[in-house]
C-alpha cells in the first residue's frame, strides 16, 4: 500500500495518519488543488506520445462502483486507471448483488476484501462515499453523491478554465440553471470561491437554494447577467423537475424562454461550459452547443487527465513537483 | 392512567443530599425517608429505622422525570424496543413515569390493542408507563378513532405522532371531540406539502451539501392552524416536540390571548443546531430536524420564560442495520431516555444558559402537568418520585451502557457531565449504578 497521507493535515488530529480521499472540495486546500492541476497538466503532455500509457501504477487495483448510470464519468476514470496501468473492475448496481436488496455498507465491505487500492464511487445517496471509506481500507474517490459532490468534476472545470483563459484567480463564472439538484454546481462554486474567481448563480427561484449565497456566491433570476461574465456554465435540466408535486417551474418551454442560454443572451466571445448530457433546446440554444466558444468536448478531455492526477496523487506520495515530468518518465 | 409492574414498595431513606424541588422551593441538603413508598419525613440526620440507607453526600435529589413522549415500538417492532427494555432505559434516565406514542405496528387506535399494551406494562414495565391512543384509524388522517372508548380503557391522551391530522376539518372534530374524553390531543405540526423529501433544515447548511430542505415553516403553519382552531373551539391542546422560532411564537402569541396550548422541546433541539449534520450522522436525522442557531436560542428563551412546559425525549429507536447506512436513506429518530439529563446539563446548565431548577421543572412537573398527572414532587405524603444526581460526574456515552435495545444515540463517543445515579419511581427503586 502507498504511504498513507492526508489531503488537509492542518484539520487532522497529528496522532492517528487517516487515508487520502476525495471526496469533498471542502476537504482540499488551495496547495492541494494547484498540485493536482500540475500533475493533470503533466499527465496531458505525455498523452501526446504515441504510446499513451503509462507503468506508473501498475499492480494497483481500483475499482469503479457506479449506482447511478454514467457515461462521461465512469469511463474516464476507467481510462484513466488504464491509461496509468492499474487494474480496473467496473461494478454497477444493476446485474450486481445491489439488485438482491444488498445495503451499501455489505457491499463496500465485500469489494473491499479484494484489496483494493481505490475505490471510486457514484451513488445517488448524500455521504455514500464517507461510508465506503469507514468500512474499507481503500482511498475513496467520491464519482458524485446524490446532491452533495462531484469533486472530480469541479477539478476538470477548473482545470479548462485555467488551460482557457489563463487564470482562475478574479474570473467571473455565471453558473445557470437548477443549481439546488445539482453536485456539480456545490463543488464547483466552493473550489472556484477556494481558487479566488467569482461565482454568480442564475436560476428559477424554486431552484436556487435558500441560504446559497453563505458558500460566497451571489444568487440572482436574472439572465441579462451572464452577459457580464467571463465564463456561463449551463447545468443540466431535469424533465422531472416538472412533475406534479414538484412544479419548480411551470414547464420546460417556459424554462428555455426564460433561462435558456442564447446566441442573443450572450457576449461574442463568451466562453460556454456544460457538464453533460445537454438537453439541447432547453437549457442550452444549440447554437451556442456547437460553437467554437462551447469548451464541453475540452472539459471531456480534461476529465481524463484530472481523473488520472487524483489517481495518481492519492496513490503516490504526493505532492508531485510541478515541472517534474521526469516523476512519471522514470516511474 | 400509568401502569407498571406491581413489585413491593420500598423502606429507603437517602440521606445527605442537596434536596431540589423547584415547585415545592425547596434546595436544602436534607435526608428524605421513604417508608412504604411514601414520602415519609424530610429533615436533618432522620431515623434510618432500619431501611436501606443511600449515602448520597455531594449529590443532588430532585422529583424523578417524566417524559411525555417516548416509541417504546411495541407492538410491531420488539426488536428495537420493548416495554421491558424502554422502561429500565427510562429508570436509568431518571424517569418515574414516561408516555408511548402509538404510532406501532398496528397503530394504537383500539381498545384491544391498548389492552394488550395495558397488560404487558402491568408484566414488565420498570417504571409506570401511560399509552396515547392514535387520533385517527390507523393514523391515516380520515376517520376519528373511538376516542370515547380508548379513554375509558386507559388512554392518556391521543396523538397521531410521525403524522400531522392534514385535514383542518378533521382536526377541528378531533379537538371538539376530545374534549369529552378529559384527555389531551397532542399534534404533530408538520405541513407535509412544505416538508416532502426534506432531510434536514432549510438553510445555508442544506443549501451547502445538498440535502433537501424541511424548512421551519412547514412545522409553523401547521402550529398556527392548530392554534387557530384550538382558539376556536376554546379547548387545550399539546404541541410535540416544536423545533423552530416561528412556531415559538405563535405559541407565546397564542398563550397570551388565553389559548390553553402547553408545549414541549426536545434535548436535541435544545442543545443542536444543523450545523452538526455537517457530519453526515444518521443518528443527527429526525423529524423535526435540527434547526439554526437563531431557532435553538428562541427554543431556550421559550424554555426559560415557561412558554415551553416541557422537555421531551421523542426517544425513537431505530435497529442498528438501518442507520448505518447513508443520511438519506436512514429512517428519522434518535434515543433519548437515558441521555437527557447528561446532554441538558452538559450543553445548557454547565455553561449558564439555563438554570438548573429550569431544566428540573421542565423535565417532571412541566410534562406531567400538561397531560393532567400527578406532579412528582419531594413532599411528606407524597409517593416518592425521586432521582439522584452526580452533578460532577464525567463520563463519556458508550452503547455498551444502554438499556435500550437501540443505540443510535447523537451522544454516542460524546463526553458528558451529570450522572443519573439512582431513581425511585412510584415508590420503589427502579434503578441505582
Amino acid at each position: 500500500m502507498a504511504e498513507i497521507r492526508v489531503m488537509r493535515e492542518d484539520l487532522r488530529p497529528p496522532t492517528s495518519p487517516p487515508r487520502r480521499h476525495f471526496i469533498s472540495i471542502k476537504d482540499v486546500t488551495r496547495e492541494d488543488v494547484e498540485r493536482l492541476l500540475a500533475t493533470a497538466r503533466t499527465l496531458e503532455r505525455s498523452m501526446e506520445r504515441e504510446v499513451k500509457k503509462l507503468p506508473t501504477l501498475k499492480g494497483r487495483l481500483v475499482i469503479n462502483v457506479f449506482y447511478e448510470s454514467s457515461t462521461r464519468t465512469s469511463s474516464s476514470f476507467e481510462l484513466a486507471a488504464k491509461r496509468l496501468s492499474a487494474d480496473t473492475m467496473s461494478i454497477k448496481s444493476s446485474g450486481s448483488s445491489v439488485d438482491k436488496g444488498e445495503s451499501l455498507k455489505d457491499t463496500a465491505i465485500t469489494l473491499g476484501a479484494y484489496d483494493p487500492d481505490v475505490i471510486v464511487i457514484r451513488h445517488p445517496q448524500i455521504g455514500a462515499p464517507n461510508l465506503v471509506a469507514r468500512v474499507t481500507e481503500a482511498h475513496v474517490v467520491n464519482a458524485g453523491d446524490g446532491k452533495h459532490q462531484h469533486p472530480t468534476q469541479a477539478l476538470l472545470d477548473l482545470y479548462t478554465m485555467r488551460e482557457e483563459l489563463g487564470r482562475l484567480e478574479g474570473l467571473h463564472v455565471a453558473i445557470v440553471g437548477d443549481v439546488l439538484h445539482s453536485r456539480v454546481a456545490r463543488s464547483l462554486i466552493q473550489a472556484l470561491s477556494l481558487m479566488g474567481a467569482h461565482v454568480t448563480l442564475v436560476g428559477p427561484p424554486a431552484l436556487l437554494p435558500r441560504g446559497v449565497e453563505a458558500m460566497g456566491c451571489e444568487a440572482t433570476t436574472d439572465i441579462s447577467v451572464i452577459a457580464g461574465a467571463d465564463v456561463v456554465y449551463v447545468l443540466r435540466m431535469q424533465r422531472e423537475r416538472m412533475q406534479e408535486g414538484a412544479n419548480y417551474v411551470p414547464s420546460l418551454r417556459e424554462y428555455a424562454a426564460r433561462w435558456g442560454v442564447t446566441p442573443e443572451r450572450l457576449r461574442p466571445g463568451q466562453k460556454v461550459m456544460h457538464p453533460g448530457p445537454m438537453n439541447r433546446g432547453v437549457e442550452i440554444d444549440p447554437r451556442v452547443a456547437d460553437h467554437a466558444d462551447a469548451l464541453i468536448e475540452t472539459q471531456v478531455r480534461a476529465g481524463l487527465v484530472t481523473r488520472m492526477a487524483v489517481l495518481y496523487d492519492l496513490l503516490t506520495n504526493g505532492p508531485i513537483e510541478v515541472k517534474t515530468e521526469s516523476v512519471l518518465e522514470v516511474a | 392512567m400509568l401502569f407498571a409492574k406491581d413489585t413491593p414498595r420500598e423502606n429507603i431513606v437517602v440521606r445527605g443530599a442537596r434536596v431540589v424541588d423547584p415547585v415545592e422551593g425547596v434546595d436544602a441538603v436534607l435526608d428524605v425517608r421513604v417508608d412504604d413508598g411514601m414520602i415519609a419525613a424530610l429533615g436533618q440526620n432522620l431515623d434510618t429505622n432500619s431501611h436501606r440507607v443511600i449515602e448520597a453526600e455531594g449529590l443532588v435529589v430532585a422529583p424523578a422525570f417524566v417524559d411525555p413522549h417516548v416509541h417504546l415500538r411495541t407492538p410491531g417492532r420488539e426488536d428495537e424496543e420493548t416495554i421491558a427494555s424502554g422502561t429500565a432505559a427510562a429508570a436509568a434516565g431518571g424517569y418515574c413515569a414516561i408516555l408511548a406514542m402509538p404510532n406501532t405496528d398496528p397503530v394504537v387506535d383500539s381498545a384491544a390493542t391498548l389492552g394488550s399494551l395495558i397488560e404487558a406494562a402491568r408484566a414488565e414495565a420498570e417504571i409506570p408507563v401511560g399509552f396515547l391512543a392514535a387520533i385517527t384509524k390507523g393514523q391515516s388522517g380520515a376517520e376519528l378513532t373511538e376516542m370515547g372508548e380508548l379513554a375509558d380503557a386507559g388512554a392518556v391522551g391521543f396523538s397521531d405522532d410521525g403524522v400531522p391530522v392534514a385535514a383542518p376539518g378533521l382536526m377541528r372534530r378531533a379537538l371538539q371531540y376530545g374534549a369529552v374524553t378529559g384527555r389531551r390531543i397532542a399534534l404533530h405540526c408538520e405541513e407535509r406539502t412544505l416538508s416532502r423529501d426534506g432531510q434536514m433544515h432549510e438553510g445555508e447548511v442544506s443549501a451547502e451539501l445538498g440535502f433537501t430542505g424541511y424548512p421551519s415553516v412547514a412545522e409553523s403553519l401547521m402550529v398556527e392552524r392548530d392554534l387557530a382552531l384550538a382558539a376556536y373551539e376554546r379547548q387545550p391542546l399539546h404541541l410535540l416536540h416544536l423545533s423552530a422560532w416561528e412556531s415559538v411564537q405563535a405559541l407565546r402569541r397564542a398563550r397570551a390571548d388565553g389559548v390553553q396550548a402547553t408545549a414541549e422541546v426536545t434535548p436535541h433541539h435544545l442543545c443542536l443546531t444543523d450545523e452538526a449534520i455537517r457530519r453526515l450522522d444518521p443518528n443527527l436525522k429526525m423529524n423535526p430536524p435540527l434547526r439554526s442557531a437563531s431557532d435553538r436560542t428562541a427554543l431556550i428563551e421559550a424554555l426559560k420564560d415557561g412558554t415551553i412546559v416541557a422537555i421531551a425525549t421523542d426517544h425513537a429507536p431505530h435497529a442498528r442495520h438501518e442507520k448505518d447506512v447513508p443520511f438519506e436513506a436512514a429512517p428519522f429518530g434518535v434515543t433519548g431516555l437515558e441521555t437527557a439529563f447528561a446532554a441538558l446539563y452538559t450543553h445548557l446548565v454547565e455553561p449558564g444558559l439555563v438554570p438548573l431548577e429550569v431544566v428540573l421543572e421542565r423535565m417532571s412537573a412541566g410534562p406531567a402537568r400538561a397531560y393532567g398527572l400527578d406532579e412528582p414532587r419531594i413532599a411528606v405524603g407524597a409517593p416518592a418520585n425521586l432521582v439522584l444526581l452526580d452533578l460532577n460526574a464525567s463520563y463519556r456515552i458508550t452503547e455498551e451502557t444502554f438499556r435500550s435495545r437501540s443505540v443510535n444515540s447523537w451522544l454516542l463517543g460524546e463526553a458528558v457531565k451529570g450522572k443519573v445515579c439512582a431513581t425511585i419511581a412510584a415508590g420503589r427503586l427502579a434503578y441505582s449504578s
